[in-house]
């Protein structure tokens, strides 16, 4: 060892935390300006969705054909929105933060000027994302509740696979927005992807209804496997081998992701 | 260990750095001491910027050996940058969050403890002279109190060597000052300074020892003072004539000093004695529309090495 090695001021790394840790904890600090906006907004929305689809639309679909299969309206499509959701809260922390923490203030720049490596940014922001889509979903789920949405106490796993449904949209988006040169994508993003897979993904009606092209649309994306698994939560008589094949789809869309990720922050950061 | 000085901070050989077919540092050669205030004086695209990412572990070296604290960045790099307290060129503070936020975020990716980094956050608030805008949000701030900010923040980890690449560009003369007023404090403290600059008198000023860049490689080396005896003269007359090219004025001037530099905007005759070459000037029946001696800096060095000036 070098005599030179004793004089550092850094603790040594046993004792050291992980570096995700302060990662992480950079972006919480941040969110404690706009905590109280967000939350709010996060009771609002399931809110509008249960008023208006679930109950004033589910009130003339259950008149018309008796709700989904015999479900009622309002307990087919809310598993369905909860899991859009979810996807709509990934996908806001995954694109103009991601790209503005490397084209805009630097911040990913700044963190790699310390001990922070590459991993540690990814892994602490994205466990921040996670955060987001989780209390999210917790807000949805109270909320949809209260209003008698589900049909069974199995909708609390319906919490783990709706967060793993926003990280199949988060990890990747953060390896698309880390390549982006500005935000004109992110619209193309939002309304030509986002917008076709909230209408068409299952959500509002069976995806036996579409057309016979579009229907492997719905199968690839990882919006109608989150829906499908929180419905067979939700609705009380779960097929747990249905889910247990969802659940695996959004966990290779997220290794996929991860590696995806990975290599566009090192190819934008390290040069 | 290859190098096992303990008080050789920084060690390169051959160093270059290749983006594509551009080579932006084409393998340079220095070393730094332990204590040293040390600078790269270039113009701009001349590669100090580079060969400081490089340093600072951030950015992979292309070719050549480099060593900062005797270990190699490729390998070591976040036990490296632990130790390193870095001042990029464009701020990267967080404008949204508050002064003290800034480095309480910044001493915990060090893995300091949330006590030890509040206690810092304090001296280093004194320090950099914002004691009384802690609690303000860091957007409002001028870009002196920002880039004081970002020393401080740079500083919050006890770091051995201070990576500072163009510390004062783009601020007030009078901010520049107070800033220089930091670091030759820090400088006194024992704290190794490494700088890039295309100011000449920041150079000057700040650094014990410097290489002047250009082209991604080191054209001349050693202390401001023995650059501008080796290199220039004692005094620069600086002639300015009522005319579009100056360099028809030089014909007259032939033999006056001991070089003539013809610029732009004015022509410099180098020579030991500024005075007599204005008399001798003036005997000769030439005209300037003002003449002005001055002493030689790193800018002369500059423009003899190069053929042209720091800032064009």
């Amino acid at each position: 060892m070098s005599a030179s090695v004793g004089t550092t001021a850094a603790r040594p790394s046993h004792l050291a935390p992980p570096r995700w840790r302060p990662v992480f904890g950079s972006w919480l600090t941040a969110y404690k300006r706009t905590w109280r906006g967000s939350i709010f907004g996060r009771f609002l929305s399931p809110l509008m969705f249960l008023l208006s689809i679930g109950l004033g639309l589910g009130s003339l679909v259950n008149k018309s054909s008796g709700g989904v299969n015999g479900v009622p309206y309002l307990q087919f499509v809310v598993p369905g929105i909860l899991a859009a959701q979810s996807m709509w809260v990934a996908m806001g922390e995954s694109t103009y933060p991601v790209m503005g923490a490397i084209r805009w203030n630097a911040k990913y720049h700044a963190m790699l000027a310390t001990p922070v490596g590459i991993n540690d940014i990814l892994f602490g922001h994205l466990l921040y994302v996670a955060l987001q889509v989780t209390s999210a979903t917790v807000i949805f789920i109270l909320v949809a509740a209260l209003f008698g949405s589900f049909g069974s106490w199995w909708v609390l796993l319906a919490l783990p696979v709706t967060i793993l449904t926003g990280m199949a949209f988060a990890v990747p988006v953060f390896a698309f927005s880390a390549i982006q040169e500005g935000p004109d994508n992110f619209n193309i993003l939002f309304r030509f992807i986002m917008t076709p897979l909230f209408l068409f993904s299952g959500i509002f009606f069976p995806v036996s209804q579409l057309p016979g092209f579009l229907r492997p649309v719905a199968w690839v994306m990882p919006l109608w496997h989150g829906v499908q698994a929180d419905r067979s939560l939700a609705l009380g008589s779960p097929d747990f081998a249905a889910i247990a094949a969802h659940t695996a789809y959004l966990l290779v869309v997220i290794a996929v992701g991860a590696w995806l990720a990975h290599r566009a922050f090192t190819k934008r950061l390290v040069v | 260990m290859t190098h096992p000085d303990a008080d050789l901070l920084l060690y390169a050989t051959g160093l270059t750095k290749s983006f594509g077919s551009f080579t932006a540092v084409d393998g340079i050669d220095f070393a730094v001491e332990r204590g040293e205030s040390f600078g790269f004086l270039g113009p701009n695209g001349a590669g100090k910027s580079s060969t400081m990412k490089m340093v600072g572990c951030v950015s992979p070296v292309t070719g050549g050996e480099l060593r900062v604290f005797g270990q190699d960045p490729a390998t070591h790099g976040p036990q490296i940058r632990a130790r390193l307290g870095v001042v990029p060129q464009k701020d990267t503070l967080d404008e949204e969050l508050s002064v003290e936020e800034n480095l309480w975020i910044y001493g915990r990716y060090f893995g300091l403890s949330q006590h030890e980094v509040r206690v810092r956050t304090t001296e280093l608030l004194d320090f950099a002279q914002l004691t009384d805008r802690a609690k303000s949000t860091v957007e409002p701030l001028s870009g002196g109190m920002k880039r004081r900010l970002t020393i401080a923040r740079s500083l919050i980890s006890r770091p051995e060597i201070l990576l500072l690449d163009e510390p004062t560009t783009g601020l007030d003369p009078q901010a520049r000052h107070v800033l220089w007023d930091r670091l030759f404090r820090l400088k006194r403290s024992g704290v190794t300074l490494v700088l890039t600059t295309h100011y000449m008198d920041e150079a000057e000023q700040l650094c014990d020892r410097l290489v002047v860049m250009d082209h991604g490689k080191i054209v001349a080396q050693g202390s401001p003072r023995s650059l501008i005896t080796e290199y220039s003269t004692r005094e620069v007359l600086e002639l300015r004539f009522d005319t579009d090219d100056h360099a028809q004025h030089g014909k007259a001037l032939a033999g006056i000093g001991e070089r003539i530099e013809v610029l732009p905007d004015r022509l410099l005759v180098y020579t030991k004695d500024g005075d007599a070459a204005a008399a001798e000037v003036h005997q000769r029946g030439v005209r300037p529309l003002s003449a002005l001696v001055r002493r030689s800096t790193l800018e002369d060095v500059f423009l003899h090495l190069t053929g042209r000036t720091l800032i064009d």
